[in-house]
């Protein structure tokens, strides 16, 4: 087999706040190939942005922030590149794609700027080469008038639309990984859905591996190849996407699944909500993190944590797993 | 009513407050002209007629309006001392004190812009911490303090720079611009403190928003990601208190002048103040609150130029 695009092992991610260390990830291991897509689904809290982001070092180690494990980009291990190199890879070979176009948007430069200074620094392109290929990029991404659109700012422009400015800005060098972080999450309902298909669109087109990271794993469901889980900075579950959906094997991935709302429901029955809240990430106790709201817990799982286990291709951290045997 | 309108508005209605209170103050000021011109041996009778002559006479607010009525028209009034046109006196001092305002704020924002980058790479590093620390050094330090030490080291002990004096830009560039370092770095040297302070603390907010981040994702280097996309959205404050500190400024600019012995329009005021010359004092207040006035109505158009959503609320036909 050939060798992974991008392989995480052993991340983590520690703030030293005032309320003690809090672990964001802690010890998440990922392979991801080359045009294939992961899911990382995870309640908010869960440590899902400051994990990738502190995969290509926008999140770096300071005296407030300390960061282990080893990160591998086709074959290139990130976490002891240099500054330069760092930055090219970032610039040319991943893009990413934040939650709230509304802030990821610089307020005060075009457009056009936006999109082509990428190019300018890692392609080499001058300016006008530049907004030329911004032009067309806006219009690839489906935006109507892309040459007036380039003169514009951000705040002329809708929510949807500025999502989609987003990921003209991280697909324009070309990268082979794209990151996008609930790229739909601060979108109105009606536009959730293109956006996720402009992403896949361009993924099959260009032939990226895709992070796409949602709370919802019914995002996650017709468009990611594997699923990972997270749960207070930690891989719950790992396994192929049809797996997870035929049967769960933890029971906050199954809990998550009930949230869903299914075609064969009648319309307006309830879903499930999972009960209990997240827990604080800094007051974590020696046992199983979901515990206190899980069905099945045990003296056991108060008072060990249950590692992530590999099954054959699928993995999970509990002690009680559902569905055994199937 | 457009923003322009509402703008112009307030700026009469602002003017005229200032002017009428200028005029009351001055009025009540102990002293009288007429015994500073004819001297304390003269008679009531003089002291009298000469008042009658000058017009003092008269009830304040006739005068006033009387003032204000030639004041629209660009007639300030003649000094009572010298007969010189208020209007021409002001007119011959302002190149002095504009040379001297300019290079007090270009000599500001040129410390306090790179400081604030410098500071901001590493908060809590040794240059941040070097320059909080001089920021509150040189703010605690008063301006004609600060002169004087400027004076020492410059000109009395190494002997590079005049002391004192002025020299016109007609006698060649560098020499008026010799005599003038000392009064602006005198100036700059304060000023700078708070303006590096506010756009040291906009820029770390600056930083923590996301669109930051991609720019970093773009692989951009620091300094790019500083210069280029964190600079101007986090200038407004900076803006805003460069405009106020205007007011600050030319308090500022009255002492140092007077330390530098420069002809400027502060001097003139001082000046005009120790005479009682009250129609030179009512002119002079008037010229800097308008300047003042007008200063940050054009700092606040600023803000459209550096901003295109405030351009977008305040233009939209
Ligand atoms: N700079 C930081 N300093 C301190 N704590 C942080 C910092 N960034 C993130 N955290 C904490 O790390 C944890 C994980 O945050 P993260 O943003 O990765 O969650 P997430 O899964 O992306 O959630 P969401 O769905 O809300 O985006 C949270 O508890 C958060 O409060
Ligand atoms: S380890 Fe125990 S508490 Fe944790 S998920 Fe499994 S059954 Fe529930
Ligand atoms: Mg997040």
């Amino acid at each position: 087999m050939s060798e992974p695009l991008l392989s995480v092992h052993d991340a983590r991610v520690g703030f030293n706040t005032p309320r003690g260390l809090l672990r964001a990830v802690d010890g998440v291991s990922f392979e991801l190939n080359q045009g294939r897509t992961l899911g990382v689904v995870g309640e908010s809290g869960s440590g899902k942005s400051v994990l990738v982001r502190s995969l290509i070092g926008l999140v770096a180690a300071n005296g407030f922030t300390t960061i282990g494990g080893s990160v591998k980009f086709e074959g290139r291990d990130l976490r002891s590149l240099p500054d330069a190199q760092m930055r090219a890879v970032l610039g040319s070979e991943i893009g990413i794609v934040f939650q709230d176009p509304m802030t990821s948007l610089n307020p005060v430069m075009k457009i056009g700027t936006q999109i082509g200074e990428g190019l300018r620094r890692n392609r080499g392109l001058d300016a006008a080469a530049a907004l030329k290929r911004s032009i067309e990029l806006l219009a690839e991404v489906g935006i109507p008038e892309p040459e007036r659109r380039a003169g514009q700012y951000p705040h002329e422009l809708s929510g949807g639309m500025r999502q989609r400015v987003a990921i003209a800005i991280a697909i324009a060098c070309e990268p082979k990984l794209l990151i996008a972080d609930e790229p739909t999450t601060a979108l109105d309902v009606t536009v959730q859905r293109q956006i996720l298909d402009l992403l896949q669109r361009e993924q099959r087109q260009r032939g990226m591996a895709m992070i796409l990271i949602t709370h919802d794993l019914g995002v996650a469901a017709g468009r990611a190849d594997d699923i990972m889980v997270m749960y207070a900075g930690r891989a719950v579950e790992k396994a192929a996407t049809r797996d997870i959906f035929r049967q769960p094997r933890m029971p906050y991935t199954e809990a998550l699944l009930r949230s869903l709302p299914r075609l064969t429901d009648a319309a307006h029955t309830r879903l499930q909500a999972i009960p209990g809240r997240p827990p604080d990430a800094a007051r974590l106790g020696p046992g199983c993190a979901f515990a206190p709201r899980c069905p099945y817990r045990t003296d056991m799982c108060d008072a060990e944590r249950p590692d992530l286990t590999m099954d054959g291709r699928r993995g999970f951290a509990c002690f009680h797993p559902v569905g055994q045997g199937a | 009513m457009t923003w322009l309108s509402r703008q112009l508005l307030r700026l009469v209605a602002v003017l005229f407050a200032v002017t009428l209170l200028t005029y009351f103050i001055v009025n009540i000021l102990p002293g009288d002209v007429a015994i500073v011109i004819l001297g304390n041996l003269a008679t009531p009778e003089d002291i009298a007629g000469l008042r009658k002559d000058l017009g003092l006479d008269r009830p304040m607010l006739v005068r006033y309006f009387e003032w204000l009525g030639s004041a629209l028209s660009g007639d300030l009034g003649r000094s009572y001392r010298t007969s010189e046109p208020v209007a021409q006196a002001i007119i011959d001092r302002l190149p002095v004190s504009l040379q001297l305002m300019v290079m007090a704020q270009l000599t500001a924002v040129g410390i306090a812009i790179p400081a604030a980058l410098l500071s901001v790479r590493k908060p809590g590093g040794i240059f941040d911490r070097i320059s909080a620390a001089s920021a509150f050094g040189f703010l605690a330090v008063p301006s004609f303090m600060l002169g004087i030490v400027l004076i020492y080291v410059f000109s009395v002990r190494f002997d590079l720079l005049p002391a004192t004096g002025f020299t016109p830009m007609s006698e060649g560039l560098w020499d008026n611009l010799e005599s003038m370092i000392l009064p602006a770095l005198t100036l700059g040297l304060i000023e700078w403190t708070v303006l590096m302070r506010v756009l040291r603390s906009d820029l770390l907010t600056t930083l923590k928003e996301d669109f930051i981040l991609l720019a970093r994702a773009k692989g951009l280097p620091p300094w790019r990601v500083l210069l280029g996309h964190a600079l101007r959205p986090s200038s407004f404050t900076l803006i805003t208190v460069l405009g106020l500190n205007i007011g600050g400024l030319i308090g500022g600019a009255v002492i140092v002048e007077q330390i530098f012995a420069l002809p400027g329009v502060g001097r003139l005021l001082l000046g005009a103040i120790f005479n009682r010359d009250l129609i030179l004092v009512q002119g002079t207040v008037t010229f800097i609150a308008t300047s003042f006035v007008v200063i940050n109505f054009l700092v606040d158009m600023l803000y459209a130029v550096l901003d295109p959503r405030v351009r977008h609320v305040r233009f939209r036909s």
